[in-house]
């Protein structure tokens, strides 16, 4: 192995290695031998998009029910299992797929993906099992009242998307998850878990053909006909009028706020551009310009950024800060008037090359560890970005312009029709 | 791809440690201080982390607006992270572009400004991220117990300080303190990655060795007398949630009574990830404490926390109380747990169980050069280096006898702290 090419190339065709089983499972793996660990991750489309909505959180139910008993194991044989070998699994429902991810030594590679397997086709769900993690989300439920910065992002989330899947928590409310049964489990499960459109990503020390052999003789076999094609998700139009709104949290002593507008899409061609400008506008050093503006010229947060947060359907571009309650209006007004700014006059060119040389410098550390090379690895086939996706990476960061990211942002980003979100305690609290 | 690290002792005092790790493209280098609330005395309170956060104010050279620029279009990440027994600084970058973070820290070791208008913007930053953290009931609850469990020592002390002090800290208490313990005989850097080290070894001794250092004497915090009865603190606030924490003093990392601890630790609430950055472990759900209390309805998640410290600190305990239950409930079977460890032997398995537990852990850290780099300078904050790449050895070398020595020396009942979160019957959205 010459040490110049494994030492400075980034994974790409030549070493990321992609095969797809006749049942329709996915398997990608890159190998790297420089420790004796594995880490992997994947998803299959059993997403919340599919739950009833007076059952919403069914989908994140049925998936944090997995690993509470199998036909083979009891919860307790699963967890003894792989935290013996100092290993994880874990699963996990987002609005699309429901997701899964672990790692272990790779002598336990074999271990993991029998159980993964046993989880993914044999849950039994026992019902203390479900009662135990009912009555858990509904604590966690209670600490999401509570949290200033998940209550604007959610209430940020339902204004902005509303009429559309993507407005609603995957992990549902207090009374869809009380109104959830132990059956309305198994028939999720039955219905929606099936290896098409199952992806698996594996990374470190274990070569292809391994890991291929590994996955066949746990998943090879497994069918499901009848899994449902997912539905195709309607256009999220923008909003008519401005949205402000203020979530009374007492007894805090910070507002979180949010704010912001629709996105483009993950898959959208304006995509980079409008992460190029995210980054200029909210990242890009100590939170870009918004950073420079609420945080070091006025001391008016301790953070103080934007993200810009492209999904499959639609997505959303927001400024987000946590900011003591007399300085909130002071706050909003300096992030509306950089809004106006940014969708009037172009970023410089010098802003721009720091930001592209910022991603293309910034690659090589995304990949330190085999969960990171899995993760993108994984991206790269979620959104069908190609295998050579990091090899053009550079070339095609360098070639967006000022011009493009203006357009961009004119395109997303009306401060006149924004959505402001605050939660915490009233200005006049303090 | 990854060689044995490399020491070299500068006459100013200043330590240097290098490893090679040749598997990409990138270097990570830090910069650590024997400074942190360790160190800090009554009204000054929060000074260690107030000047850590000036050091991103700007030198002469690197003025503050460049440097997170500099840093960002190299596509390299940096941060720092103030402490109880230290302060530590990193960079990880590209390696062709390591000559700026070497520039940069060299450069704020001496030359920082702490311009008075900097200085005040800070002091509101700083007391946000305050405000930010007692919105958190569990940091609340955190900070209480702490107060509660020492008299003397500054670990009594959150590092971000008091409010009251944060108030009153001027300039001139922020720049004695900067230029107090800013100095080459009280630093260590650990630099990991893609170099040569001879040639890391002369660019580092180039910019480092014209520094002088004045002779740095221990500095012996107070010494806190054991407790003697148990106390009790109650803290109320916002919420539907109740939290219990217990905090008993704990060893130094430096003391052998350590590793028991983290093997007691590790079958009370299951296994701890050393890596900062690399990622955790595994769970906790097959632990004595998880199966007592999480699988019986009593909680709704426990968990345990040991750090490795220059003085003995604490071993906390902390659980979530399910609403229909009372901390109490919760606490006698904290209570029987323990007795059961001081009362029986844990049978070998267990222990090695422990062992490959560790073993995991250490593998999932080496895949990471940040990781690597942080460990060479981290453990010697506390011990030496050898106490890190030794800790999977000393673990698997613990008895039985030494896990119910140390449940016997350590989780007595008269010398703990016992913290509740009671929260207040609010409504959850008020009009």
């Amino acid at each position: 192995m010459s040490q110049s090419v494994s030492r400075h190339s980034l994974p790409g065709p030549e070493d990321i290695v992609r095969t797809v089983l006749p049942n329709g499972i996915t398997i990608l793996t890159r190998t790297n031998q420089t420790s004796p660990s594995v880490a992997f991750s994947g998803f299959l489309p059993a997403g919340s998009v599919f739950d009833p909505l007076e059952k919403l959180g069914l989908a994140g139910f049925t998936a944090a029910g997995l690993m509470r008993g199998t036909a083979q194991r009891s919860f307790q044989q699963i967890y003894d299992d792989q935290e013996t070998a100092g290993a994880s699994l874990g699963f996990s429902a987002s609005t699309h797929t429901v997701g899964f991810g672990g790692r272990s030594l790779a002598e336990d590679l074999p271990m993991m993906l029998k159980l993964l397997a046993e989880c993914l086709l044999q849950p039994t769900f026992p019902p203390e099992q479900v009662e135990r993690l009912r009555s858990q989300a509904m604590t966690s439920f209670a600490i999401r009242a509570q949290d200033t910065a998940e209550m604007a992002s959610l209430t940020f989330d339902e204004i902005l998307f509303a009429g559309h899947p993507y407005a609603l928590p995957d992990e549902g409310y207090t009374e869809t998850v009380a109104a959830i049964q132990r059956e309305d489990l198994t028939a999720f499960h039955q219905r929606h878990y099936g290896p098409r459109g199952l992806v698996l990503s594996v990374a470190g020390a274990v070569t292809a053909q391994q890991v291929i052999d590994q996955v066949v003789e746990a998943l090879g076999n497994w069918t499901n006909p009848d899994q449902p094609l997912e539905p195709l998700l309607p256009d999220v139009q923008p909003l008519a009028a401005p949205v402000r709104q203020h979530i009374y949290i007492p007894g805090k002593t910070q507002v979180d706020l949010v704010l912001g507008s629709l996105g483009p899409k993950r898959t959208d061609p304006d995509y980079q551009a409008a992460s190029l400008g995210n980054n200029i506008l909210g990242q890009f050093g100590m939170m870009g310009r918004i950073g420079s503006i609420v945080r070091e010229k006025s001391g008016l947060a301790y953070s103080a950024s934007t993200s810009l947060n492209g999904s499959r359907a639609a997505g959303s571009w927001e400024f987000s800060a946590g900011v003591a309650p007399e300085n909130l209006e002071r706050v909003i007004e300096l992030m509306m008037a950089e809004a106006r700014h940014f969708t009037r006059e172009p970023v410089s060119s010098e802003e721009l090359k720091d930001s592209q040389s910022s991603y293309i410098g910034g690659l090589p550390l995304s990949l330190e560890s085999n969960a990171g090379v899995s993760r993108v690895i994984l991206n790269i086939e979620r959104y069908q970005l190609g295998l050579d996706y990091l090899l053009n990476y550079a070339s095609m960061i360098e070639k967006i312009t000022p011009e493009q990211i203006l357009e961009t942002a004119q395109r997303y980003l009306d401060p006149t029709h924004f959505v402001t979100i605050s939660a915490g305690p009233h200005p006049s609290e303090v | 791809m990854t060689s044995e690290p490399c020491f070299k002792l500068l006459p100013n005092g200043l330590a240097i440690y290098l490893m090679e790790i040749h598997t990409a493209p990138i270097i990570s280098h830090w910069v650590w201080y024997r400074v942190g609330s360790r160190y800090e005395t009554s009204g000054l309170t929060g000074v260690s982390h107030w000047v850590e956060h000036m050091q991103f104010k700007g030198t002469p050279r690197f003025p503050t607006s460049q440097l997170d620029k500099a840093i960002s279009r190299t596509g390299g990440v940096w941060n720092a992270f103030t402490y109880l027994d230290w302060t530590t600084f990193y960079e990880t970058l590209p390696a062709s572009q390591i000559d700026l973070a070497l520039d940069l820290e060299r450069d704020r070791m001496t030359d920082s400004l702490f311009d008075p208008v900097e200085v005040e913007a800070e002091r509101n930053v700083i007391l946000a991220e305050l405000e930010g953290n007692q919105n958190e009931p569990r940091f609340r609850l955190g900070e209480a117990v702490q107060k509660a469990a020492f008299d003397r020592h500054p670990y009594r002390n959150e590092v971000i300080g008091s409010r009251e002090d944060l108030k009153l800290i001027q300039r001139s208490h922020l720049f004695a303190h900067y230029q107090r313990y800013y100095q080459p005989a009280n630093a260590i850097i650990a630099v990991a990655g893609d170099f040569d080290a001879n040639e890391m070894f002369e660019r580092l001794t180039n910019r480092y060795a014209s520094v002088s250092s004045s002779p740095m004497k221990a500095d012996d915090a107070p010494l806190e007398p054991p407790l003697t009865t148990e106390r009790r603190v109650e803290v109320t606030g916002p919420g539907t949630t109740t939290y219990l924490q217990l905090a008993y003093r704990a060893p130094a990392a430096s003391d052998p009574d350590f590793f028991p601890l983290t093997i007691l630790d590790s079958l009370l609430c299951g296994p701890t990830s050393l890596n900062m950055f690399g990622g955790g472990g595994t769970t906790n759900k097959t632990s004595r404490l998880y199966k007592a209390l999480v699988e019986t309805e009593l909680a709704v998640s426990v968990r345990g926390s040991i750090q490795a410290t220059i003085d003995p600190f604490l071993y906390e305990i902390s659980a979530t109380v399910r609403p229909e239950r009372t901390p109490e409930q919760v606490l006698a079977v904290m209570n029987d747990q323990i007795s059961r460890l001081q009362e029986e032997l844990v049978p070998e398995a267990e222990i090695a169980r422990a062992a490959k537990q560790a073993r995991a852990m250490f593998a999932y850290g080496s895949e990471n050069i940040t990781n690597q780099a942080f460990w060479l300078g981290y453990a010697q904050m506390f011990a030496r280096y050898n106490w890190f790449t030794d800790y999977v050895k000393n673990q698997a070398q613990v008895t039985p006898a030494d896990v119910q020595r140390v449940a016997r020396n350590y989780l007595q009942a008269q010398q703990r702290v016992v913290g509740i979160y009671l929260p207040e019957s609010l409504p959850e959205r008020a009009p």
